[in-house]
C-alpha cells in the first residue's frame, strides 16, 4: 500500500510537469485554434537555457530562472509573429504541420549550440538531495517543489484570467476571435502574447523538470506527451489540462512499477486511446456538433 | 399521405425547439414551412432527415415510422435535402458532387471497383447519364467540371438541389432555397421548384422566408412560432392570418 | 488555349481523359524507368528502388489523407506490420510473393481494426490517436520477441520467385516498379469510382455525405484498410531492400517523413506521391553532398532542413510540387489569357472547427 501511494506521489510530480506544458498547449489552442507540436522543443530550450545560466554562467538560481523563462517567452512570441502570422486563415492541418516543422528547427538549433549537443545534463538546486517525509512516504524536495510551483501557477492563472484586462481579453479571443476584434481587442497582439505566455509556462516546466530528469536535445519527445495529457483533459479546457497531465503522470508511474518493462513508455498513449474511445471529447471537453 | 409528423417534439437541454408539431404532406404537394427566425423550421427538417433524434412523437414516411432510422437509411428510402448553409463538397467538381448523389444506387463492391471491372464501367456510364439529365434540367452545363470553391453562391444553391435530385428522391426538403439569391435567380427557382414537382413527380417540403416565393409556389403553408404550429392552410389564408402577422412583426 | 471535346460518357470515366497528349508523358517516363538500369550505376538504381517503395507507401497515405481527409501520424506502424508479417510468413516457408500478398492483407485487416475505434475522432484527435498507435506498435515490436526478434532485430530472408532470386539490385528494382505501377493503377481506379467519391465526400462534408446515404463509418474504415494495404506492401518491400529490420526503424520520425513526402509532393494528387517520394529520397543525398562539399559534419542539418521544408512549403506552396506543376501547365495552356490572379489562394477565416 505504501509503495502504491509512493508511486502515486512521484507520479503526481512528473504529472505536474506534463500539466504545465499541457496548460501552455491548451492556452494556445483556445486563443488561436492552433495546435502547437513544438511545445516539447520549447520546453527543451527553456531547460537548456536554465542549465547554461545556472551551471555555466553561475548565475544565482532565481535570476537564471527569470531570464530563461523570459527568453523562451520571447522566442515563442517571435515564432508566432514570424511563422504563424502569415498562416492566419489557412486550414488547421497546415498550421499543425508548420508547428511540427518549427519543432524540428528548434531541435536543430539546439544541436548546433556546442555546449548543448550530445550532452545529457542535470541541474542541481539547493533542494537536491533533500527529502520531505509525510508519514511513511518520502518525497524528494525537488519533486515537492514541482508540485508547489504548479499549484502556485494554477492559482496565479486563475486570478490572471478573471481579474486582469489582458486576461479577460485572452478569454474573449479564445471564445470568438471575430467578436473580440469587433470589441476593439487587438486579436493579433493577443495571439502573440498568448504564445509568449505559453512559452514562459513551458520553460517553467522545463526548469522544474531539469533537477529531476535529464536534459538532452531529444527531450522534446517527453514534452510531446503533454498533448495526450491535454486531450485526455478535454482539449479546450484549462482545468482539464491540469487534470490530464497529473492523470498521465500517475498512470505512467504506476505502469512503470507494476507492469513489465516498456509499458510505462506507452502508458501515456494507451491512456489517451482509452479516453478517446470512451469519450471522444476528452474528460472535460464539450462535444462539438456542427449546426446545419 | 407521404410524410406525416405526429406530435413531433425535440428538446435541447431543457429548451423545446419543436413542441408537439403535427402535419401531413400529400404526394405531389409543395408544402412550405414559414416562421420567424428561431421558430424551429430547420430543426423540423433535421428531424425528418434524422440528423436529430426527436424526444417525442413520430415521423412517418410512406406509412412507415422512420423515427429511429439513421440519416443514411433515410436517404436510401428516398428523402433528399438541401442545407441552410450549403454543404457541398467544396473541393470536387459539380458533376462529382452530383455523382455522389447516385451512391444510393451503387451495386458494385470495393474489389470490383479497384480492378475497374466492366460492371463498374457500366454503372459509371449509367450514373453519368442520369446526372447529365439533371444538369440539363437545371441548366448547369457550363459549370459541369468547375470546382465548387470557385462558383458563385447562386449557382452553388442550384448545384445542391441537383445533388439532391441525383438521389432520385420521392421527397425533397429544400432549406431556404431563395436566401441569398437576387430576384432573377429567385424567379428561376420558382420555375425549377414547380418543374421538380410537375416533371419529376417529387414531393417538396420547403422552408422559406421570401413570402412572394411562398405565395407563387406553395400548395399549403404551415406557420411555426417558437416550435409550435400556429396554423396550416393555403398560402393566402395563412399569410393573412392575424396570429401569423403578429408572430412576424411582433405586437 | 486547349479545349477537350467530349464525345461519350466512357471518355469521362477513362483514366486519362485527354487521351494521348496526357498519357504520352507518362509513357515516356515509363520508358525511361524501364531502361534506367542500363545507364545508371548500382547506387542510383538502389535509390530509384527506394523511391518506388516509398511511392507505394505514399499511395496508401494519400488515399487516407489527401482523399479522405484523415490525418494519420502513425503510418510507420503499418510499414512495421507489413514488414514483420512478411518476414514471419517467409520463415514459416511461405514463398515470397505469397508472403507479400498475405502480409498486405494482414496489414489491411490491422488497418481496419485500428481504424474502427478512431472513427468518431476528428482532426487533431485522430492525429493523436494514430500517433499513439504508432508508439504502441513500435513498443509491441520490441517486446514480442517470438515474432519480431525484439530490439536486436531480424535478418530478412532473401526473396525468390519460382527459385529465381529477385532480392538484389536490378530484379528487385523491376519488381518494385511493377508493384508501384499496379498500386497507382488500383488507386486511380478507386478514385474514379463510387468509393473514391464517397471518400472525398466524407472529407469535405461528413453531414452532407450522410444525407446522401453514405455510411461514413464504413468509408473511413475502408480508407484505413486500403491505406494499410498499400503501406504494408511497401513495408515488406522495404524490409527486403534493407535486408534487416528492427523496431527502431519504425519511429514517429518515419511517420513524419511520410507526411512530409505527401505534403511536398502535393496533397490529393496521385502523381504528387511520386514527386514526393523522389524528394524524400533525394533529400538525404543532397544533405550528404552538402556535408561532403563543406567538409564539416553537421548533425543538425537533417532536422533543420526537414523542419524548414515543412514550414516553408506550408507557408508558400501548400499544394506542393504538384501544385507548382499545375501552375506551370496552366500557364502554358491558358496563354495568352493567363492572369496572375488565376491561382490565388483563398483564405477561409470563418471556418472554425469549434462551432
Amino acid at each position: 500500500m505504501v509503495q502504491f501511494l509512493q508511486q502515486i506521489l512521484s507520479g503526481i510530480s512528473i504529472g505536474c510537469v506534463y500539466a504545465l506544458i499541457a496548460l501552455g498547449f491548451v492556452l494556445i489552442y483556445k486563443a488561436t485554434e492552433t495546435v502547437n507540436f513544438a511545445v516539447g522543443e520549447l520546453m527543451m530550450i527553456g531547460a537548456f537555457l536554465g542549465f547554461t545560466f545556472i551551471t555555466m554562467w553561475a548565475m544565482p538560481l532565481w535570476l537564471a530562472a527569470i531570464v530563461a523563462i523570459a527568453a523562451t517567452a520571447i522566442l515563442a512570441a517571435l515564432l508566432e509573429r514570424i511563422f504563424l502570422r502569415p498562416m492566419v486563415g489557412e486550414p488547421a492541418f497546415a498550421i499543425l504541420v508548420v508547428t511540427i516543422g518549427l519543432g524540428f528547427c528548434l531541435r536543430a538549433v539546439a544541436m548546433m549550440v556546442p555546449p548543448w549537443s550530445g550532452e545529457t545534463v542535470r541541474i542541481t538546486t539547493p533542494l537536491s538531495g533533500e527529502v520531505l517525509r509525510l508519514g511513511p512516504l518520502i518525497l524528494s524536495a525537488d519533486h515537492a517543489a514541482v508540485i508547489a510551483a504548479t499549484a502556485l501557477i494554477v492559482v496565479g492563472f486563475f486570478f490572471f484570467f478573471t481579474r486582469t484586462r489582458i486576461g479577460l481579453a485572452m478569454q474573449a479571443v479564445s471564445q470568438s476571435q471575430l467578436a473580440a476584434t469587433y470589441m476593439g481587442v487587438r486579436t493579433r497582439s493577443i495571439s502573440t502574447l498568448v504564445w509568449a505566455l505559453a512559452g514562459g509556462i513551458t520553460a517553467i516546466a522545463g526548469l522544474l523538470l531539469a533537477p529531476i530528469a535529464f536534459i538532452h536535445v531529444n527531450m522534446g519527445l517527453l514534452g510531446l506527451k503533454a498533448i495526450p495529457a491535454a486531450i485526455i483533459g478535454g482539449f479546450s479546457s484549462l482545468p482539464g489540462a491540469i487534470v490530464g497531465g497529473i492523470a498521465l503522470g500517475v498512470c505512467e508511474s504506476l505502469a512503470g512499477y507494476y507492469l513489465p518493462e516498456g509499458f510505462s513508455d506507452v502508458a501515456a498513449y494507451v491512456l489517451v486511446l482509452v479516453v478517446l474511445g470512451l469519450r471522444p471529447e476528452g474528460l472535460f471537453g464539450q462535444p462539438i456538433h456542427k449546426r446545419v | 399521405m407521404l410524410v406525416e409528423a405526429r406530435n413531433l417534439s425535440v428538446a435541447f437541454g431543457g429548451i423545446k425547439a419543436v413542441d408537439d408539431v403535427s402535419f401531413g404532406v400529400e404526394p405531389g404537394e409543395i408544402f412550405t414551412i414559414i416562421g420567424p427566425n428561431g421558430a424551429g423550421k430547420t430543426t423540423i427538417f433535421n428531424l425528418i432527415s434524422r440528423i436529430y433524434k426527436p424526444t417525442g412523437g413520430d415521423v412517418m414516411f410512406d406509412g412507415r415510422a422512420i423515427t429511429r432510422v439513421s440519416p443514411q437509411a433515410v436517404a436510401r428510402m428516398g428523402i433528399a435535402r438541401t442545407f441552410q448553409n450549403i454543404e457541398l463538397f467544396d473541393h470536387a467538381s459539380v458533376i462529382d458532387n452530383m455523382l455522389v448523389g447516385c451512391h444510393v444506387g451503387r451495386k458494385t463492391g470495393l474489389l470490383a471497383e479497384m480492378l475497374f471491372l466492366p460492371g463498374v464501367l457500366r454503372q459509371e456510364v449509367a450514373f453519368r447519364r442520369r446526372v447529365e439529365e439533371i444538369i440539363e434540367f437545371l441548366e448547369l452545363e457550363h459549370h459541369r467540371d468547375t470546382t465548387i470553391a470557385s462558383l458563385s453562391y447562386g449557382i452553388r444553391k442550384v448545384v445542391e438541389i441537383g445533388r439532391a435530385l441525383a438521389l432520385n428522391p420521392r421527397l425533397l426538403l429544400l432549406d431556404e432555397p431563395s436566401s441569398g439569391l437576387n430576384p432573377e435567380e429567385t424567379d428561376d427557382m420558382v420555375h425549377w421548384i414547380r418543374d421538380i414537382r410537375d416533371q419529376l413527380g417529387v414531393t417538396v417540403i420547403m422552408v422559406e422566408h421570401d413570402m412572394s416565393l411562398v405565395g407563387r409556389v406553395s400548395d399549403r403553408v404551415l406557420a411555426l412560432e417558437s416550435g409550435r404550429v400556429l396554423t396550416i392552410g393555403t398560402p393566402q389564408a395563412v399569410t393573412s392570418d392575424p396570429r401569423v402577422v403578429r408572430a412576424y412583426l411582433g405586437d | 488555349m486547349r479545349y477537350i471535346l467530349r464525345t461519350s460518357y466512357e471518355q469521362d470515366v477513362r483514366l486519362f481523359r485527354e487521351g494521348l497528349p496526357q498519357y504520352g508523358w507518362y509513357l515516356g517516363w515509363l520508358a525511361l524507368a524501364l531502361v534506367a538500369p542500363l545507364f545508371l550505376g548500382v547506387h542510383l538504381v538502389s535509390q530509384l528502388t527506394f523511391i518506388l517503395i516509398f511511392a507505394i507507401a505514399g499511395v496508401g497515405f494519400q488515399l487516407l489523407l489527401g482523399f479522405c481527409g484523415l490525418l494519420s501520424l502513425g503510418q510507420a506502424a503499418f510499414l512495421a506490420i507489413g514488414a514483420y508479417a512478411c518476414i514471419f510468413l517467409e520463415k514459416q516457408g511461405v514463398p515470397f510473393l505469397g508472403a507479400l500478398g498475405l502480409s498486405a492483407v494482414i496489414t489491411a485487416a490491422a488497418g481496419a481494426a485500428l481504424g474502427l475505434p478512431v472513427l468518431r475522432l476528428k482532426g487533431l484527435y485522430l492525429a493523436m490517436a494514430t500517433m499513439s498507435l504508432g508508439f504502441i506498435v513500435e513498443e509491441v515490436a520490441a517486446r514480442w520477441t517470438a515474432v519480431t526478434g525484439g530490439n536486436a532485430g531480424t535478418l530478412v530472408p532473401p526473396a525468390t520467385v519460382l527459385g529465381y532470386p529477385v532480392g538484389n539490385d536490378i530484379p528487385f528494382y523491376f519488381l518494385c516498379l511493377g508493384l508501384c505501377l499496379i498500386a497507382l493503377w488500383l488507386a486511380a481506379n478507386i478514385l474514379r469510382g463510387p468509393t473514391g467519391r464517397a471518400m472525398v465526400a466524407v472529407r469535405d462534408s461528413q453531414i452532407a455525405a450522410q444525407s446522401m446515404g453514405i455510411e461514413v463509418a464504413r468509408v473511413k474504415t475502408t480508407a484505413f484498410a486500403l491505406s494499410a494495404f498499400f503501406t504494408g506492401i511497401a513495408g515488406a518491400l522495404l524490409a527486403h531492400k534493407i535486408g534487416y529490420v528492427s523496431p527502431d526503424q519504425f519511429t514517429l520520425h518515419l511517420s513524419i517523413e511520410l507526411l512530409l513526402m505527401v505534403l511536398i509532393g502535393g496533397v490529393a494528387s496521385l502523381r504528387g506521391v511520386v514527386f514526393g517520394a523522389m524528394f524524400l529520397v533525394a533529400l538525404p543525398e543532397a544533405l550528404a553532398f552538402a556535408e561532403k562539399a563543406t567538409g564539416a559534419s553537421m548533425p543538425a542539418l537533417r532536422p533543420m532542413a526537414f523542419g524548414l521544408l515543412l514550414v516553408l512549403v506550408m507557408i508558400f506552396e501548400p499544394r506542393g510540387i504538384n501544385g507548382l506543376l499545375e501552375k506551370v501547365i496552366g500557364y502554358f495552356r491558358m496563354m495568352p489569357l493567363y492572369r496572375r490572379g488565376t491561382f490565388a489562394r483563398q483564405r477561409s477565416f470563418v471556418k472554425s472547427e469549434r462551432w
